[in-house]
């Protein structure tokens, strides 16, 4: 790889274990020109700072060569249009709007909250489960398994579907993410992809019809100002966001503890300690390390002493503002009561994660149970084997040796 | 507990919502309302949505009243007293007159940059410090009790309060501040922060009719909050704001809230014209006729009439119109809190107290002085960015960055010291919608929307002046603030001229309609006696209205 870049570097899957190494270099030139053409920042202010800029864009389709692709009419399903994480105002505000209704403030300000006994009871069969064993892949027997569950829950998917939608999620994750392709590659693949998971939602809105539930999926198709179209892009994005995230944010999790084993200790008597460990968590280890490539620039933008032209894609690199030593004191110390830990692992703006509360919480309730519940859990390999992408980064397999679990909690 | 956000940070993200839904509440998009002093049942949700604000906007306090630690901790207290050394100037002895919201972040201030000598903190309210913007808000509406809106603390003041004490003088010569005790204080150096109070209804016979309020302090909110109380429900009696300020709009706002009637009397053409000029106020208008404000604008009120028992039934307005009502809340503004100073040699008047841009005050003849120093509303200071010209800022961020970097000063050497030069930035909760500022609206000739739709009460407008952009204001679009932000700490050009987001086609910059106004500053008369330059003096002439 001599000669590559530090962003082509970070691409790199041989560089996933430890892509943080990389960040200085990436820092040095805080917007970098890519050789096609795109842009990379690097650097929290500049940002923080196009986060919040309305001459970023979103919506690809701004894009001339991505707005030109079309499916061929004879795909078995139809083409659906972009979710609202990849589109403007004022649409994007309208169904994010929308689908908040069912889901948090003000409308429904408790729910996420009044999940919490759900997950409970989810984590501690998970964890039950690993009684008798000495050995469990923690990513595929609790950081995927946990989550999974309780999007599908909350949406109203059933949980046995697993093994029809796992394939298209795992796509459209990897066509975020530019060393999987060409822009133009990728783009094709994802509409392609989520036309077929459209496919699979129509047919369960269908099949709920004159009998709906309290879930997700029944209030948006509910909802009059919601087309059908928008409410299928809008259920795919929440099923594949609501799970492909959080497995790695708590994978991560549990792989930072266990590097850091006072943490973990400390965390075992101090279950409070989870909220701001949490908050470090993504800062220290976002699962999203950058939210794929899908801003662009709808005029000229000067920033950091360089313009990003009229038209040129963006990439903001979360995870390395996050160690940016001109925001953070020590940033590649784990502090688990960092104070000011104003990180970017939800991203900013008006397209800040919509599902952070959720993922908070899960992964608030995941490590302080099984910081509580494993006993003397040790790694089997460090590093653990990753996914491949680099947007969203993760332990493919965690294994873990344990000498068994402690029972749940009482009541 | 006590929590209170800083609203001037806050984006409306809502995560502290989502972690604690019984103590923040969001409303139509951004507004947040929220409980002060939350049962300590709430700690867990409170600190959960503490570490969630993804802009870092909620302080919460563990500490006790006054700063103190909450638990008798003989080992803290016992090792500040000794280390009371003074600071490395020989600044030992702080004064800060005015226990509200900047004489507290100033104390605070202090303490973090390591100062460690003696601090006086002395307020004429008896009460601990506590917060302003809810009381036209969650207080008037039943949300928080007016006693619930006690200011967090975050590090131990080890400060000496005389509260319930104010302060009649200031001796410059003997560096003495003089109390209504007959007590008084030393200082080495002295904040003064003593803020502005409401205007009250100028016949002082009307005012005291039955029925007619202000509201600037706890006291007045909770009396008004319960006058509103007993009306609630009982179908009579109409409330009658005089003035549509931000504080008349939100009294406004919280009755019909209430589902109380409201009728608002302003004397310009529009709700917010003197802050936001006649275009965005108008907007503001319609919204409060949406809501069901009887809104009255192009009049004064010309007199308040009782019965026969004192107690308030009509008020006569300048149109000949008359308005039937049983409660009127004067909200015409404010006036400084300044008369201690009479005298005393600085350069204090109806406008407030100048000071230069590092908040050091100026004597009556325009001179800095090294030791006392000036924040928050009860400052007049020069704005580089605004053509160094003096503003008055009633805006609780400015009491904050402005008390910060007085603090710093108070105790730097001159080299070290801090130029105040936040952009001004205020929000206001009415009728649903978010209100937030950055720039200084009225100075500019020309507004334009730039995102968003006036229609759906969500849009940024952008105000400009002689081609430089000035300020912004957003309804319910605060996410995009801190761009303006930017582009006006830029000096970037007026009406910007590239694509945006949410950009609506086919919008104009139109005329802002800004009130022509007078500088408070241009009442104050002074003479001029001497002849050689080391006895020219000034002396400032009393008595202007």
């Amino acid at each position: 790889m001599t000669g590559a870049s530090a962003f082509e570097q970070f691409l790199d899957p041989d560089n996933r274990a430890d892509p943080y190494r990389l960040f200085p270099e990436l820092r040095r030139t805080p917007v970098a020109r890519q050789p096609d053409g795109s842009y990379v920042v690097s650097t929290y202010r500049e940002i923080v700072a196009l986060l919040h800029d309305p001459r970023v864009s979103s919506d690809l389709r701004n894009v001339p060569e991505v707005a030109a692709i079309e499916l061929p009419p004879d795909e078995t399903a139809p083409q659906l249009p972009p979710e609202f994480i990849r589109r403007d105002p004022p649409d994007h505000d309208r169904l994010r709007a929308l689908a908040m209704r069912h889901f948090g403030p003000p409308h429904r300000p408790g729910r996420v909250r009044d999940m919490a006994p759900r997950m409970r009871e989810i984590i501690g069969e998970l964890i039950d489960g690993f009684a008798g064993k000495d050995r469990i892949d923690l990513v595929d027997e609790f950081a995927y398994p946990f989550p999974l569950t309780v999007i599908c829950e909350l949406l109203g998917v059933p949980r046995e579907d697993e093994p029809k939608f796992h394939e298209w999620s795992q796509i459209l994750v990897a066509t975020n993410d530019p060393s999987t392709g060409t822009l133009v590659d990728r783009n094709l693949l994802r509409f392609r992809t989520m036309a077929q998971l459209g496919r699979y939602l129509n047919e369960l809105v269908e099949s709920r019809r004159g009998r709906p539930g309290d879930d997700l999926l029944s209030a948006l198709a509910a909802e009059p100002e919601l087309s059908r179209p928008d409410l299928l892009t809008t259920a795919a994005l929440l099923l594949v966001a609501g799970h492909e995230t959080t497995v790695n944010l708590i994978g991560n999790g549990m792989l930072t503890l266990l590097r850091h084993p006072d943490v973990l200790e400390r965390l075992r008597h101090e279950p409070d300690l989870a909220v701001s460990l949490v908050e470090e968590l993504l800062r220290y280890e976002p699962p999203v390390q950058m939210p794929g490539q899908r801003r662009s620039a709808l005029a000229d933008i000067e920033i950091a002493g360089t313009t990003i032209p009229k038209g040129a894609v963006i990439t903001l690199v979360l995870a390395s503002g996050n160690r940016d030593p001109e925001r953070f004191a020590d940033p590649d110390r784990f502090d688990p009561e960092r104070r000011d830990n104003q990180h970017l692992g939800f991203g900013g703006g008006i397209h800040y994660c919509f599902g952070a509360p959720l993922a908070r919480l899960e992964t608030q309730l995941a490590l302080t149970e099984l910081a509580r519940r494993l006993v003397n859990p040790r790694l089997v390999a460090d590093p653990p084997p990753y996914r491949r992408t680099a947007n969203v980064r993760g332990p493919r397999h965690l294994p873990l040796d344990l000498d068994g679990v402690h029972p749940r909690a009482a009541g | 507990m006590r929590v209170v956000v800083d609203l001037t940070r806050c984006q409306g993200y809502g995560q502290c919502a989502f972690a604690a839904p019984d103590v923040f509440r969001m409303g139509r998009a951004e507004t947040l309302m929220y409980t002060l002093n939350p049962d300590d049942a709430n700690r867990d949700q409170v600190l959960r949505a503490a570490a969630a604000c993804p802009v870092r906007a909620l302080v919460v306090d563990e500490l006790g009243p006054l700063g103190r630690p909450r638990k008798p901790n003989g080992s803290r207290t016992a090792t500040t007293t000794p280390g009371r050394g003074g600071t490395p100037g020989g600044i030992g002895r702080i004064v800060i007159v005015g226990a509200s919201l900047a004489g507290l972040r100033a104390a605070a201030t202090l303490r973090t940059q390591g100062y460690q000598g003696s601090l006086t903190l002395i307020g004429d309210e008896p009460c601990e410090p506590y917060d302003r913007p809810p009381l036209s808000k969650q207080v008037l509406s039943g949300e928080v009790a007016a006693e619930e809106t006690v200011l967090p603390m975050r590090a131990e003041l080890d400060a000496d309060w005389l509260l319930g004490t104010p302060a009649t003088g200031l001796d410059l010569a003997g560096k003495r501040v003089l109390l209504a005790d007959g007590r008084d204080v030393g200082f080495d150096r002295l904040l003064i922060a003593t803020g502005v109070r409401a205007r009250p209804w100028p016949d002082p016979a009307e005012a005291a009719l039955d029925g007619v309020y202000v509201l600037r302090g706890r006291a007045d909110a909770a009396l008004l909050r319960r006058r509103l109380r007993d009306g609630t429900g009982s179908g009579v009696g109409r409330v009658l704001v005089i003035g549509g300020g931000f504080t008349g709009s939100e009294i406004a706002s919280a009755c019909r809230e209430l589902g109380l009637d409201v009728t608002v009397a302003e004397r310009g053409p529009a709700p917010l014209v003197g802050a936001l000029g006649e275009a965005i106020g108008s907007i503001a208008g319609d919204l409060q006729r949406e809501h069901g404000v009887d809104l009255r604008c192009g009049v004064t009120v010309t007199a308040l009439e009782g019965d026969g028992d004192g107690r308030l039934r009509r008020a006569r307005l300048s149109d000949g119109g008359t308005v039937d009502a049983e409660v009127a809340v004067v909200a015409l503004g404010a006036v400084r809190n300044v008369e201690w100073l009479e005298g005393s040699g600085l350069a204090a008047g109806v406008w407030g107290v100048g000071c230069d841009a590092g908040c050091r005050a100026f004597d009556v003849n325009g001179i800095v002085s090294d030791d006392i120093f000036v924040a928050g509303d009860v400052a007049r200071f020069p704005h580089p960015v605004y053509g160094y010209q003096f503003l008055a800022l009633e805006h609780w961020g400015n009491a904050l960055t402005q008390a910060e970097v007085a603090a710093h000063n108070m105790i730097s050497a001159p080299t070290a010291r801090w130029p105040h030069l936040s952009l001004p930035v205020f929000w206001s909760a009415q009728f649903g919608v978010n209100i937030k500022s950055v720039g200084v609206p009225t100075f500019a000739d020309e507004v334009m929307i730039t995102q968003g739709s006036v229609a759906d009460r969500r849009f940024v407008a952008a105000y400009g002046r002689h081609g430089r952009l000035s300020a912004a204001v957003t309804f319910d679009q605060a996410m995009w603030l801190e761009f303006y932000q930017d582009l006006i700490e830029r000096a970037a050009p007026f009406p910007p001229d590239f694509a945006m987001v949410g950009r609506p086609p086919d919008e104009r910059p139109v005329p802002a309609g800004i009130p022509e106004r007078i500088s408070a500053i241009q009442d104050a008369t002074v003479v001029v006696t001497g002849h050689n330059p080391d006895e020219r003096r000034v002396t400032l002439l009393r008595g202007h209205e």
